[in-house]
């Protein structure tokens, strides 16, 4: 058998029976452990799993490849990505473990004490959890057909399978301690790798101050270089940006408030026992985050070098032997048009011999430093883990959102714990049917919807959250309309650029030059200013409205012997 | 000093710290790595051009220290008022 097929079997089914034994030892009992996971994971392991249930298939497959081909503007994402957590700590997540409820539309509905409220909440979370699931899904079927040779679909039903099994049975408590176990699966992965490449081409272990250093073998720096091969063959230079400064800045923006409202990720807040432990969690879920981050612009830089280095202006009977293996899976394709025998690989299209998928960087990674068997491995179970345990995670708020939200506190309030325990069990297994059908026939943009998800978040629930806690006075008309406003104006334009005109989809037809990927900063301004217009001239909140946001805004309260 | 009171000088003082943090993530990310990035990059760090490194390393560590630095102050300030959450 080929080392490489038998060490991604071992490991893969290894970690597969990892996820199903904490499945199986971690079983909800009640509503609370089913969404919150009973309000008892410790800090540690709520920031582990935080950072797993973020980092998808997206963040560990393509980013340190976007990042190859986009240099140093690839920072919006890395930027974007991380420094919404800032955001979370400081401004919602110990506002809203405070506040203690089970999820995010149950804050909306409450605070602005209205079902209309709670509703547009609910329709927001579901859709932007979908438009999320059926990517991850579709990522699980990309590891498994590249790494075992199976078709995509059969990859999607075996990822659909696992998860059924532990988000259908463990709930929250299920999802949560698998989730930690797949971001230690995950995160070693990536660095393995990363490591053994940086020592190769610089000498120096660590890959972050690698990519800042000299070049073995030259007296230039990896960037310096970079820069250097990039220009001469006809490309931007790496260090420099390509993109407009204001584009840059809004798509930041919005990546980063995007961040701080998808309902998958502020849900993991409510399930540790304290404020301090809220704050304390976005703290390990950062620095578990960064881990990765930082780590994928040095692949990145690592990678594109090498890319100029082994294969361009070589024959093509000398190329390496990844290069021939990853040519059979169509990611990497020579189309010799001068007929030299030669690899031309050119910024110009009309000269350019070389097309290269972005997936490549991260998955040939360890083939192209010449790594053993095992670590090919290790990466396809790293790619597997980092798409399933978003998928749970994701999968984990359609479920709460129609069992909790919908059917328990909207359409049949007396209902029993148990008989709601079924309901979103049900529904958690519906979900997973849907979200693997979308995985098996992804609608063709599948890309340009994930910039949907975080233009959506950045403008309803962010400014909703955040204003019903830092103001008091906001009341149930103001966030309403600008919730809606803000949906409204985000859905139009990146509807009527992404689908509607694509052939205007450009910098020249844009509003002030902003990209649809940048225009949730925009919605979530008309949401902020709405929110704040309506309300000014409609009636306050009702005193206990005011008094429970007095009471999120401290840990405790004190006892009346206390505050004598 | 009574309950509500102590709320309010409890919560004015949680802007500010909050107001300052958030200062400081706007400069390291928005400001150093984008705005500033070009100027920046007339300098170097370590083998990078200065703006380059805080766009793609420097600013997620900064975010994480902007954590670090708000639970510490937070947790202070909860013992100080008394609302510190008991065991």
């Amino acid at each position: 058998m080929d080392p490489i097929l038998f060490w991604t079997l071992i490991i893969v089914g290894a970690s597969f029976a990892l996820y199903i034994g904490i499945a199986v030892w971690s079983r909800a009992g009640n509503t609370s452990e089913f969404y919150v996971a009973g309000g008892s994971v410790p800090p540690l392991a709520n920031g582990m799993a935080t950072a797993a249930d973020w980092m998808s298939a997206a963040s560990f497959i393509s980013m340190a490849g976007l990042i190859a081909f986009m240099g140093r503007d690839g920072s919006v994402y890395l930027m974007g990505w991380t420094g919404g957590y800032v955001l979370l700590a400081l401004l919602l997540a110990p506002y809203l473990r405070k506040f203690g409820k089970f999820t995010v539309p149950d804050f909306v509905g409450d605070r602005y004490y209205s079902s209309t409220a709670r509703l547009v909440a609910v329709v927001c979370a579901v859709f932007i959890s979908f438009v999320y699931v059926a990517g991850q899904m579709r990522g699980v079927g990309i590891v498994f057909s590249r790494f075992l040779n199976v078709e995509i679909e059969i990859g999607v039903v075996i990822g659909m399978v696992i998860v059924f099994f532990y988000a259908v049975f463990g709930g929250m408590k299920g999802i949560t301690y698998t989730q930690v176990a797949q971001y230690c699966v995950l995160i070693f992965a990536y660095l393995v790798p990363a490591i053994f490449i940086s020592l190769l081409l610089t000498g120096n272990v660590i890959p972050q101050v690698g990519f800042g250093s000299t070049m073995l073998g030259s007296d230039q720096s990896i960037l310096e270089r970079l820069d250097g091969l990039s220009t001469e063959f006809g490309f931007d230079a790496y260090t420099s940006g390509a993109l407009a400064k204001l584009d840059v800045f809004f798509i930041t923006f919005a990546l980063m408030v995007g961040t701080a409202g998808l309902p998958h990720v502020i849900v993991r807040f409510f399930t540790v026992p304290k404020v301090r432990d809220a704050r304390k969690s976005a703290l390990y879920a950062l620095i578990f985050i960064v881990l990765l981050y930082a780590t994928a612009p040095a692949i990145a830089a690592f990678a594109r070098v090498n890319l100029f280095e082994t294969i361009n202006n070589v024959k093509y009977e000398e190329v390496p032997d990844w290069f021939k293996t990853w040519e059979n899976t169509g990611l990497i394709v020579f189309d010799d048009k001068n007929e030299d025998g030669i690899i031309q690989y050119r910024a110009d299209n009309t000269i350019n011999e070389l097309n290269i998928d972005r997936d490549i960087i991260v998955l040939a990674n360890p083939e192209i430093a010449g790594l053993p068997a095992w670590v090919i491995g290790l990466v396809a179970a790293g790619g597997v883990a980092a798409a399933l345990s978003t998928a749970a995670g994701l999968l984990l708020v359609i479920s709460t959102s129609v069992a909790h939200d919908l059917v328990k506190r909207t359409l049949s309030p007396s209902m029993s714990d148990k008989k709601e325990l079924m309901i979103a069990r049900i529904s958690a297994g519906l979900a997973v049917v849907i979200a693997g059908y979308f995985g098996i026939n992804p609608p063709g943009f599948v890309a340009q919807t994930v910039a949907f998800a975080f233009g959506l978040a950045a403008a309803s629930f962010f400014p909703a959250i955040m204003l019903g806690i830092f103001y008091k006075r906001m009341n149930k008309e103001g966030a309403i309309a600008g919730m809606v406003a803000g949906l409204l104006i985000t859905t139009a334009y990146i509807v009527y650029f992404t689908f509607i005109r694509t052939d205007l989809n450009n910098i020249d037809h844009w509003w002030f030059g902003i990209s649809p990927q940048g225009f949730g900063t925009v919605g979530m301004l008309v949401n902020f200013a709405v929110a704040l217009a309506v309300s000014k001239f409609t009636a306050p909140p009702p005193i206990e409205i005011q008094n429970l946001v007095e009471n999120i805004r401290i840990p405790r309260e004190l006892t009346d012997d206390e505050s004598k | 000093m009574e309950h509500k009171e102590m709320a309010k000088a409890y919560w004015k003082k949680n802007l500010t710290y909050v107001g300052g943090l958030l200062f400081i993530w706007f400069m390291a990310s928005f400001g150093a790595g984008i705005l500033f990035v070009d100027y920046l990059d007339n300098f170097t760090l370590g083998g990078f051009p200065l703006g380059f490194w805080f766009a793609q390393q420097g600013s997620m560590y900064i975010f994480v220290i902007v954590i670090a630095a708000y639970m510490v102050l937070m947790n202070k300030l909860d013992k100080e008022f008394g609302f510190d959450e008991q065991d």
